[in-house]
């Protein structure tokens, strides 16, 4: 035992909580590198028409109207369509089947779906959907958007229903309320704060996604509102101008990196602030 | 008043409606494998089991063979393991033990921050900021250090271009802290108060406390964080295809040497392959990164789960 070593255990225990103070400086370093470099070559890039024009082929001026618009249609119907089903099979698994081997098991996949590659998930619609129509749409892409949706509203609906202290459910049976009304006006009610945040944070999530729409909407050159035509989104337009060899088109690349990343930390700040003013700290 | 009637099919209507959802989660992990399963089949059928150490990849031929994409998938993760367990097991420690109580939340939400970055930001980063800078300043610091080491060195020798596996490594890395980092919080937060300040009222110093008692009594819970950092490194899509370099051939045991993944190949030839044989072995590309982090992300839950049932022993 080191124990008779006084002056050496008190070096080991200086030296390990310097590297540990080290790590959180190593973690905040890249944290704002990123977050520097995004803003400057962000701001240098921005510009009225990025939000005027549509996106430009080679060589010409153009903005990111397109991908803009696109990227809002598809996150949003992913967020409608992906929010009820979440919020459904969310409250099986905290009300129903909580003990029974369903609940569980659902419980266990949903876990490992919502770390599953995203890239898998285009692959998936790709495969049942864009194979099958034999034609990329953005409705492809919402749907893969919207598989991604889902696993992180069952985890937070099931986490916040399953905090809801059962006396509060008895009170109410005790009223001779059905179940389904029990959940519906009472449980639910008690966890939308919880469930507002996990909302929120997919969305933050999938607004970023670029993987699985590479597979599923493609991208746009032009201006469509047409569902079952491929639809441009920013993460892959900006996976497309930054890997050309173009000035401009990676200018308006970095423009739209800061657009996404401004909207993706705000979701989640906002998030943050929404769920601690309902839930104390 | 309600009717009986009414009351009953209120109940089984909603019963059966949110059972169906949740039905459809549990079928959707099925419906991914089968459906994976089936778009490869031309390839697995054709290729058979030399698909995975096979190192060939040459479309025009229809040859295919999956070792580069799984040696450039794991060893990029491996790398991004090697940097962010000890930085995360730092940051979970001063973040439980060191910090002062009114740092702890924003420096967690920074942290965390980290992990809401999308990872095509990442990617546009790694390639137009940080590459230039590993490949200008830091792999010339390795070779000239690392690279004189006997064995090892060889992995530290090479064209210094910042665009490599050592650069997706090391971006992989940054991605990952945020998950581990997160977890080893959490799982050191439940070591029970009783034993720390045991330790502590013998006169172990913190660190001792750490790294016998913590450490120890939680270390279930720490693999099972490491194992969701690793699964989640080895499906990192974007950022990974930014920096890796996207080269099908492996010449070199070089860590500065391109590469390619699973995730990176698919993201770059899935829409341009024009053979039906080139799609299914992408198909098949996928098939294999799914299975991989299928088996290691239910090994970590597995392990998280262990610890919580521990820890309902024994309070």
């Amino acid at each position: 035992m080191t124990l008779d070593r006084p002056r050496q255990r008190k070096l080991i225990n200086v030296f390990a909580l310097t590297m540990s103070l080290l790590a959180v400086a190593f973690g905040l370093f890249w944290l704002f590198w990123i977050l520097i470099s995004v803003f400057k070559l962000g701001v240098g890039a921005l510009s009225w028409t990025l939000f005027t024009r549509m996106t430009p082929p080679p060589g010409s001026e153009g903005g990111l109207l397109n991908a803009i618009v696109g990227s809002l249609i598809q996150v949003g119907l992913a967020t409608l369509i992906g929010t009820p089903f979440g919020v459904l099979a969310g409250v099986y698994l905290a009300e129903y089947g909580r003990y029974g081997w369903l609940g569980r098991t659902t419980l266990f996949i949903n876990d490992i779906l919502l770390s599953a590659p995203s890239i898998v998930v285009g692959l998936f619609v790709y495969a049942v959907y864009v194979a099958r129509v034999g034609h990329f749409s953005a409705l492809a892409g919402v749907f893969a958007l919207a598989l991604i949706v889902i696993p992180v509203v069952i985890r937070t609906t099931e986490n916040m229903l399953v905090l809801v202290p059962n006396s509060l459910r008895e009170a109410v049976y005790a009223l001779g309320t059905p179940k389904w009304k029990v959940i519906t006006k009472v449980t639910l009610r008690a966890s939308r704060a919880g469930i507002v945040t996990g909302v929120l944070l997919a969305v933050a999530r999938i607004s970023g996604e670029t993987a699985p729409l590479l597979f599923t909407s493609l991208s746009n050159q032009f201006w469509t509102m047409d569902l079952d035509k491929p639809m441009a989104t920013l993460p892959v337009t900006i996976f497309k101008f930054a890997m050309s060899p173009f000035a401009d088109w990676q200018r308006m690349a970095w423009a739209a990196v800061f657009l996404i990343t401004l909207g993706v930390l705000g979701l989640n700040i906002l998030a943050r602030i929404l769920f601690r003013q309902k839930h104390g700290s | 008043m309600i009717s009986k009637r009414s009351f009953k099919l209120g109940d089984w209507v909603f019963f059966n409606l949110t059972r169906l959802f949740a039905l459809a989660t549990l079928l959707l992990l099925a419906g991914i494998i089968l459906a994976l399963c089936i778009g490869a089949w031309p390839s697995i059928a054709k290729f058979g089991g030399a698909f995975l150490w096979s190192r060939e990849w040459n479309p025009p031929k229809e040859d295919f063979g999956a070792l580069v994409h799984i040696y450039g998938t794991l060893v990029t993760s491996l790398i991004a393991l090697a940097i962010a367990v000890p930085v995360s097991f730092g940051i979970a420690l001063f973040l439980t033990e060191l910090s002062p109580l009114w740092l702890r939340r924003p420096l967690g939400i920074a942290i965390e921050l980290l992990a809401g970055i999308p990872s095509i930001v990442y990617g546009m980063w790694g390639l137009l900021v940080f590459a230039p800078v590993l490949g200008n300043y830091v792999q010339p610091m390795l070779t000239a250090s690392l690279g004189r080491l006997p064995l090892l060195g060889g992995l530290f020798q090479g064209a210094p271009i910042g665009i490599g596996i050592l650069g997706a490594g090391i971006i992989l890395s940054i991605m990952i802290i945020p998950f581990i980092a997160s977890v080893m919080r959490d799982v050191f937060e439940v070591t029970p108060g009783v034993l720390k300040e045991s330790a502590y009222a013998v006169g172990a110093t913190t660190w001792e406390v750490v790294w016998r008692i913590v450490l120890p009594y939680t270390k279930v819970g720490v693999i099972g964080g490491i194992m969701l950092g690793l699964g989640r490194a080895l499906g990192e899509t974007m950022a990974v295809t930014f920096i890796i370099g996207n080269s099908d051939q492996l010449t070199s045991a070089s860590l500065y040497a391109p590469g390619n993944s699973i995730a990176s190949a698919l993201a770059n030839e899935f829409t341009e392959a024009v053979s039906p044989m080139h799609t299914a072995a992408l198909v098949e590309l996928g098939l294999i990164l799914f299975l991989i982090t299928f088996v290691v992300l239910v090994f970590s839950k597995l392990l998280l789960m262990k610890l919580s049932s521990q820890e309902g022993r024994s309070t």
